[in-house]
């Protein structure tokens, strides 16, 4: 899923200072199972913003809801007949929910609530971590399951760097080694010819480098 | 011979061959590269000068490396792939041996984290083995990484490190021979503290006859003091020192732990030219550069040959 943290209050209170009547809106995915954005997350950060322009001796009135999708048009066309009621929103969806909101609603103010962070994974209760790195050519069939890419700092094909040590990575203790992960699985599936293999420099075009990407899947067109 | 290199030479004739080492300022005053430079001209056989080494701003490689050239030295070219895409790489490597350079190192480089621009990009387009496989289709195939033919192709004398000290430990003679498959001609190790560990590593690489295709020089690095030898056991990464080292160096007199030090070193040279498969030392005298010549001199590796 993509992860995301709330970004820091004195942020959010900077964009709202401008603002009467806000509509408050949050994601029913990732962001909600990340507990950045969901239901409870608009509640917790409604509350917060009332509070904090009570204490200035201000008022906003703060529209709560909360999409399916916000990275979807179809849910995001449920807001056109009330939107114009509000000053502006304030999205706590990943980048990919605001820029759908900014794209469809294009004269109404469109803020992040959240920063959004990596595409990951939980490792346990309140816990996420980096998985993938979205670069277009998978190669986990090659690396006992394990990316490279994503998890090894210096995203080294050809690993491990000098700095391994004791399973961890030298930029942090809390880091596991991508390639004391990668080769402990390559022994486990008896596949450690995989690792003899030299991988070839990276096409890259797959990845962002190669500009902005899309998929177009011809026989789903309408 | 494949290259003008100076290190290729020595090699080729037989010599137990000797590299120093040399960092770049953190400015760009070329009498400081000069300064150490002068310590080594006639004492190695190629000089090694690195690369924004532990990730901080320094004067670049290969103008510090023209420097050390100019003055008699065989610079040997280290290139990281941290700051750097593959487009930079190449148009650096041609500039290089345009510029008299025949000698390079292919390196990961230091995560940005431990320097002073932590809030750099990460390069990373190629890892180092990745490199070296490039600067060999340069050289020998006369391509560059992306097919194209290149007019004039360089020449490169093209080297590689080896940590044998990294976890997992299985891995690091698995590794050095990933590297030399992609067409090390020479390799320089980590410095060497753990005899034992080192010995078991050089052990696998000539089982696997790694030590016929490249040519292995052994790292060592002098310890100037205990405060030194302490700061190596504990905080740098994929990094081995013996208690018996830490001790016997801090456990020296204050005023003569340097020369403790060195009679370490020299001891591990020594140690370290009977050990099978090794081809010589690279000395890295951190900021020690005026005592590499005694250091040499006493292992019994001066003079330098001259082909």
């Amino acid at each position: 899923m993509i992860t995301a943290v709330r970004k820091p209050m004195a942020e959010i209170l900077g964009y709202a200072a401008q603002f009467d009547n806000i509509l408050l809106l949050g994601c029913n995915e990732c962001v909600t199972v990340c507990y950045a954005g969901g239901r409870k997350e608009v509640g917790i950060l409604a509350s917060a913003l009332s509070l904090a322009f009570l204490k200035e001796g201000k008022k906003l009135a703060i529209t709560e809801h909360t999409l399916e999708r916000q990275c979807d048009p179809e849910f995001v066309e449920e807001l056109a007949q009330t939107i114009e009621q509000y000053d502006a929103i304030f999205s706590m969806a990943c980048g990919c929910g605001v820029q759908t909101l900014a794209g469809r609603y294009k004269d109404k103010p469109v803020f992040p609530m959240v920063n959004t962070q990596f595409m990951g994974a939980s490792e346990r209760q309140g816990v996420w971590a980096e998985r993938c790195a979205g670069c277009g050519d998978c190669v986990l069939a090659y690396t006992g399951g394990i990316c490279p890419v994503a998890r090894c700092s210096k995203r080294i094909f050809n690993g491990p760097c000098g700095g391994s040590t004791k399973g961890k990575c030298e930029i942090d203790p809390g880091v596991d080694c991508a390639w004391q992960l990668i080769w402990d699985r390559l022994k486990a599936l008896g596949r450690t010819d995989l690792y003899s293999q030299i991988m070839p420099a990276k096409d890259w075009r797959t990845a962002k480098d190669g500009g902005p990407r899309r998929i177009v899947r011809e026989d789903l067109l309408s | 011979m494949k290259t003008q290199s100076n290190l290729e030479k020595v090699l080729a004739a037989g010599h137990f061959a000797v590299t120093g080492e040399v960092g770049p300022p953190r400015g760009s005053d070329p009498e400081v590269v000069r300064s150490k430079a002068s310590h080594l001209v006639g004492k190695v056989d190629a000089v090694n000068v690195t690369d924004n080494q532990t990730a901080m701003v320094r004067m670049s490689s290969w103008a510090a490396s023209l420097i050390c050239k100019q003055m008699g030295l065989e610079p040997n070219y280290q290139m990281v792939c941290r700051d750097r895409n593959r487009l930079a790489m190449q148009s650096d490597i041609l500039g290089a041996y345009a510029l008299g350079l025949n000698t390079m190192l292919c390196l990961s480089g230091d995560h940005p984290r431990f320097g002073d621009h932590p809030m750099a990009a990460n390069v990373h387009d190629i890892d180092s083995i990745q490199l070296i496989a490039m600067v060999k289709g340069m050289c020998e195939e006369g391509r560059f990484q992306g097919g194209a033919e290149i007019s004039s192709p360089p020449k490169m004398f093209v080297g590689a490190a080896a940590n044998p000290f990294g976890d997992p430990q299985e891995l690091r003679v698995l590794r050095l021979g990933k590297k030399v498959a992609a067409g090390a001609d020479f390799i320089q190790t980590q410095c060497i503290y753990d005899m034992r560990r080192f010995k078991e590593f050089m052990h696998q690489a000539v089982d696997m006859g790694l030590t016929e295709k490249t040519s292995l020089l052994a790292g060592v690095t002098p310890l100037k003091s205990g405060g030194m030898a302490k700061y190596m056991a504990s905080k740098v990464p994929g990094m081995t020192v013996p208690d018996e080292i830490v001790k016997r160096i801090a456990g020296a007199p204050k005023d003569s732990q340097a020369q403790e030090g060195i009679k370490l070193c020299v001891e591990q040279i020594q140690e370290l030219k009977e050990v099978p498969g090794v081809a010589g030392i690279h000395l890295m005298a951190i900021e020690w550069e005026h005592r590499a010549a005694e250091i040499l001199e006493l292992a019994g590796l001066l003079p330098r040959p001259t082909l």
